[in-house]
């Protein structure tokens, strides 16, 4: 076990020096550079601004000093928020976006799970119908259009909590961490469903229950880690998404999170900070990614005997 | 250094000019200096700066502080994006551009610690408005010089624990993306006319989000409010939604370099098929005021010409002229724009009402902000979106964009005898009105030639909370967060942005 | 040997045929997936005619008009041009029916086969292959669509190929997790030891054994794709007003649910209803494939 999580350490690097790379090259290749503005500049002050950011050397030059500061953990100068680093924006926005998606991802897990299994345990009756159907309406459900309807009933029409902000008035974390996690619990809801019939019907667990033990012992004991894989699998993947997906909510509920700071450097083309979160992102995918590919393994006896040897 | 609208207010709260203008009036009034003189030519100001005028760590303001101040905003090391704002004062261009190197030689002189000297190139009827626009601030060198070279712009002077201003209110904290708080500043000169304890400012990119904050009481004042909720709040009583006429214009830039273009009877039938009165009030819910050329009427007492209206007959008439009576032949127009709902509601209109009255097709193509820049730069394009906020009230903002060769043109239009009357008579001119008749004249010239499709001038729309006082609307939009103050009655102190 | 391997395979394909025909007659038991199928199929026929049966024109505005509610002349009522609502929806439909099944399609095609091999496979081809899904997860999504609206302008068959893009990465994850577990099942292990070609097990026996997820993953996959569309033509790439599609609809509805409801909650429903079907039918197809549960 602990070999696999090396070898794929190991293997992160030439990944994450990939992302660099393009990421690097894709960034100066979109129209329009970080000091164009609806006022353009003149030509010697937009030469000056270069000069002071180094823009004005070859690109070459630019990248590898670039990574070489990337090897001392320097990212850089933020374009757009003078006098800002790109290590100080990410850690402040980072702490606010990893909170909010811990949470999206609570409520996702324990929202998801619950009906997906009831569900599959009395397939095709109301128990399935029921919570498949709330499933359904939470995926058609966007972001951009639960995040407003969760405001207007629960912030305004009721007035029962806050419609903005994050940490500054008691109450304000939990509109934003319903909207996040609920379009993850419509999936992890439809996905542990599959998963869980699957396994309810393999040979082993027809055994166990023509044994007669109890439905929850079936359940907890025989069925949920195998059931469970294709969510596991999904996790990865979602939390990447988690977190690059929370621009919309943070947007809504004007929440300091990395999201925000994510697009807003990509529309800004703040170079640094399109990189330098690109990287800090690439890294949490990885280790997310492996993350869930080690929990797959653990769930999977054979595949656990695989790694294990 | 910052830009853009919202980032100005605070900029503006913290930091004073030698002159600021009077909310009500937009006259100037004493800031910094507590007076000023202006010779006979026009072409010297000299302002007396007044001795209580502190900075936030007590330091006395003096004239120095300017020069050294301007030094750094017009070294082409900076960058400055506005640095044209001192481009008046004698020599500040030449410097700015790198032609000379010696900043004695620019028209900025400290005659004493309390006295400082500006000479200008000509007389520049505006360049006491110029004073209130946060480029032209004092900011304190030992703060910025501890930090690093004057022209360094990675540096962390602007941090809440290291910044000395010199305006009403001082940076308290600045969380990215949260919030920034300022509170009253105690050496502050006019601190007893300083009603607010305090005011916070909120980052929003969103209008909705910050519509529904203000309705549950969150802020204060809102920076706008999205063209839906209009009507409902116009209907309240004891509305707080206020809308006023606002130094900018919104229109189309035409590409005159490449056909069907090039041909002014397409661009002037183009412009005179547009119903701007019903787009005004049916798309764009009265928020605004159609506008048939492109400096905004009553700027400082100037009124543009209007050469022309809503004219389908005429319109297809031109059309025919120039070769394809009723659409016929006609080569397909594309017209650009950048991403945002209100741009896109104005497009969609104007795209029919040319299919219903020249029957042409026009094509839309919305493109990301920066693309979209990138596009308008480099001309490529037929049709572009574009909106000006004047910078100071006179027509000169507006009338100079279209300057042959000017960074903002873009459009191709260029004549000879514009460029004459803006740039030699005009600023030759004795009195006002002369000045005004020349640029009449300009403008007139410029909409014979239908460079631009002016669509609406601006207006500013606010929200604004009951308990608020102190807080006029004006033709450009200024908050001056001095005069505000909050009644009695009403607890929460803070305003929002 | 080879004789052997010849008669299993008959068998197979023999089990196959049987297979698709039997859940066939499953699913038309199902009564929830043949309303799913007959909605779909409505309204990809109301899709393909629009342009012959729409009650209005979808350009044609009348700006005095504006946003009214459903009325007898315009039963979904009109958007703030003063157009048809359910015009609009009809042709709403027909870009984001294209843009959901031809991406999903996509996605689907290149995350099953990727993951199945990578799965499979293992060893240091599954690692090469998912590290390079690794790579396409962290690469910053909006630059690349700005670059590519931008080098090749507004194109639909573009539009699908970049959604396709990034869907099929979960996909791959999903498939391969699947494929992985399944690898070390009794059967499989017999079939490899009988030979099978691997291209065969895999197409005969793992994506079979895996199509639960993969169906259910799928129909959510669709959805997600029609909102994308939305997104990506906020960033230049999408389609063009006066042009629409549903989730452009939503997304505008969005912006003044509290004013105009019914431009909300009608093309909201277009898409709802669609999603409801697509998973009733993907259930029932689930249900009806799955050869162990139709022993029960």
């Amino acid at each position: 076990m602990w070999r696999f999580i090396g070898i794929r350490l190991l293997q992160a690097i030439p990944v994450i020096l990939v992302v660099i790379t393009v990421t690097f090259f894709l960034v100066r290749m979109a129209p329009g550079g970080p000091f164009d503005s609806e006022k353009p500049v003149t030509r010697e002050v937009k030469a000056a601004l270069e000069a002071q950011y180094k823009l004005d050397l070859p690109l070459y030059q630019q990248y590898f000093s670039y990574l070489g500061d990337l090897a001392h953990g320097d990212l850089g100068p933020s374009f757009k928020y003078s006098g800002r680093s790109v290590n100080e924006l990410i850690a402040a926005g980072f702490p606010v976006t990893a909170e909010l998606g811990l949470y999206a991802l609570l409520v996702a897990l324990g929202i998801g799970c619950l009906a997906g299994i009831a569900a599959a345990l009395r397939p095709n009756t109301p128990q399935d119908y029921i919570p498949m159907s709330a499933a359904m309406i939470g995926i058609c459900m966007p972001s951009f259009l639960l995040g407003p309807l969760l405001v207007l009933v629960f912030g305004i029409y009721l007035d029962w909590l806050p419609v903005s902000g994050w940490g500054d008035i008691p109450g304000d974390k939990i509109l934003p961490s319903l909207t996040l996690g609920s379009a993850y619990a419509a999936y992890i809801a439809r996905l542990s469903r599959a998963g869980m019939l699957e396994v309810l019907n393999q040979d082993y667990i027809r055994t166990a229950r023509a044994k007669g033990l109890p439905q929850w012992q079936v359940v907890l004991k025989h069925s949920l880690r195998g059931g469970m894989i294709p969510v596991v699998a999904f996790l990865g993947p979602a939390f990447a998404g988690l977190l690059a997906g929370s621009f919309v909510v943070e947007t809504i509920f004007q929440i300091p999170g990395l999201g925000r700071f994510y697009v807003q450097a990509a529309f800004n083309r703040d170079y640094t900070m399109i990189l330098g979160t690109t990287v800090f992102l690439s890294v949490l995918i990885v280790l997310f990614n492996l993350l869930s590919d080690i929990l797959a393994a653990w769930m999977n006896p054979r595949l656990r005997a695989q790694y294990g040897k | 250094m910052v830009t853009g609208i919202p980032e100005n207010h605070i900029v503006r709260a913290i930091f004073e000019g030698l002159a600021v203008k009077n909310p009500y009036t937009l006259e100037p009034e004493p800031g910094v200096a507590e007076s000023w003189d202006i010779s006979e030519d026009g072409r010297i100001v000299t302002f007396h700066i007044n001795p209580e005028a502190k900075w936030s760590n007590g330091d006395p303001m003096s004239a120095h502080d300017y020069v050294w101040s301007w030094q750094r905003l017009l070294s082409p090391a900076m960058g400055a994006e506005y640095n044209y704002m001192l481009f008046p004062v004698k020599n500040a261009k030449a410097f700015a551009t790198g032609e000379i190197t010696d900043f004695d030689q620019v028209g900025v002189k400290a005659l004493d610690d309390l006295t400082l000297q500006v000479t200008l190139n000509e007389r520049t009827p505006y360049f006491i408005q110029l004073m209130d626009h946060y480029s032209t601030f004092a900011v304190h060198r030992p703060t910025i010089e501890k930090f690093g070279k004057a022209t360094d712009r990675y540096t962390p002077w602007t941090r809440v624990e290291n910044i000395v201003s010199n305006g009403a209110f001082r940076l308290k904290t600045w969380a990215l993306n949260r919030r920034i708080e300022v509170e009253k500043s105690d050496t502050y000169w006019d601190r007893d006319n300083v009603k607010l304890n305090g005011v916070v400012f909120y980052p929003t990119e969103n209008v909705v989000s910050e519509e529904r904050m203000f309705r549950v009481g969150q802020l204060h004042y809102t920076n706008s409010i999205p063209l839906g909720k209009i009507p409902l709040y116009r209907e309240m009583e004891n509305s707080p939604y206020v809308q006023a006429p606002y130094l900018g214009t919104y229109f189309f830039l035409l590409n005159t370099t490449r056909p069907p273009l090039d041909d002014v009877r397409v661009r002037k039938a183009l412009s005179m098929a547009v119903d701007r009165e019903t787009l005004n009030k049916t798309v764009l819910k009265g928020s605004n005021v159609p506008a048939y050329s492109i400096t905004p009427p009553d700027t400082l007492g100037y009124y543009p010409p209007q050469l022309f209206g809503y004219d389908v007959a005429r319109a297809r008439e031109l059309l025919a002229e120039a070769g394809y009576p009723d659409g016929q032949g006609w080569p397909g127009l594309e017209l650009t724009y950048n991403t945002s709902e209100d741009h896109r509601k104005i497009a969609v209109a104007l795209q029919q009402m040319w299919k219903d009255a020249l029957n042409i097709e026009v094509t839309l193509t919305n493109q990301e902000w920066k693309v979209y820049l990138d596009s308008v730069t480099q001309m490529n394009f037929q049709i572009a979106r574009r909106g000006w906020i004047g910078d100071y009230v006179d027509p000169n903002n507006f009338l100079d964009l279209y300057l042959t060769g000017g960074g903002n043109n873009n459009t191709g239009f260029s004549d000879a005898r514009y460029d004459d009357m803006i740039l030699h008579q005009a600023p030759q001119a004795a009195t006002r009105e002369e000045r005004f008749d020349i640029f009449y004249r300009a403008e007139t010239l410029l909409m014979e030639q239908m460079p631009i499709i002016p669509i609406y001038t601006y207006t500013s729309k606010h929200l604004i909370h009951p308990s608020v006082n102190g807080l006029p609307p004006n033709l450009m939009d200024s908050l001056n967060l001095k005069y505000v103050w909050l009644d009695r009655n009403w607890q929460p102190e803070q305003a929002g942005d | 040997m080879t004789s052997q391997q010849t008669i299993v395979d008959i068998s197979q394909a023999e089990q196959g045929t049987s297979l698709w025909h039997d859940a066939w007659l499953r699913l038309r038991r199902n009564r929830l997936a043949v309303l799913g199928l007959v909605v779909l199929v409505l309204f990809t026929a109301i899709a393909l005619l629009t342009p012959w049966i729409a009650p209005y024109s979808y350009q044609a505005q009348n700006l005095e008009l504006g946003a009214s509610p459903p009325s007898a002349a315009h039963w979904l009522g009109t958007d703030i041009f003063g157009r048809d609502l359910l015009t609009q929806i009809m042709y709403g439909g027909r870009i984001s029916l294209a843009v959901g099944f031809v991406a999903t399609s996509v996605a689907l095609l290149i995350g099953v086969t990727w993951g199945a091999i990578a799965g499979y496979v293992g060893g240091r081809t599954d690692a090469v292959m998912m590290r390079l899904v690794d790579i396409l997860y962290a690469l910053p999504f909006m630059i690349f669509i700005v670059l590519l609206s931008v080098v090749f302008g507004r194109n639909m068959l573009l539009l699908f190929l970049a959604i396709g893009a990034v869907e099929w990465l979960t996909m791959a994850r999903i498939m391969r997790g699947q494929v992985q577990s399944l690898r070390q099942q009794e059967f499989v292990e017999a079939a490899i030891s009988l030979g099978l070609s691997p291209a065969t097990l895999i197409r005969r026996h793992l994506v079979p054994n895996a199509l639960g997820p993969i169906i259910v993953y799928t129909t959510l996959t669709i959805p997600n794709v029609m909102l994308l569309e939305a997104f990506l033509s906020f960033l230049g790439l999408g389609i063009q007003p006066p042009q629409t599609s549903w989730g452009l609809l939503i997304s505008y509805g969005a912006e003044t649910m509290e004013e105009y409801p019914w431009l909300l909650i009608f093309p909201g429903l277009a898409l709802a209803i669609t999603l409801f079907s697509l998973n009733f039918l993907g259930d029932g197809l689930r249900d009806a494939l799955d050869v162990r549960g139709a022993k029960d």
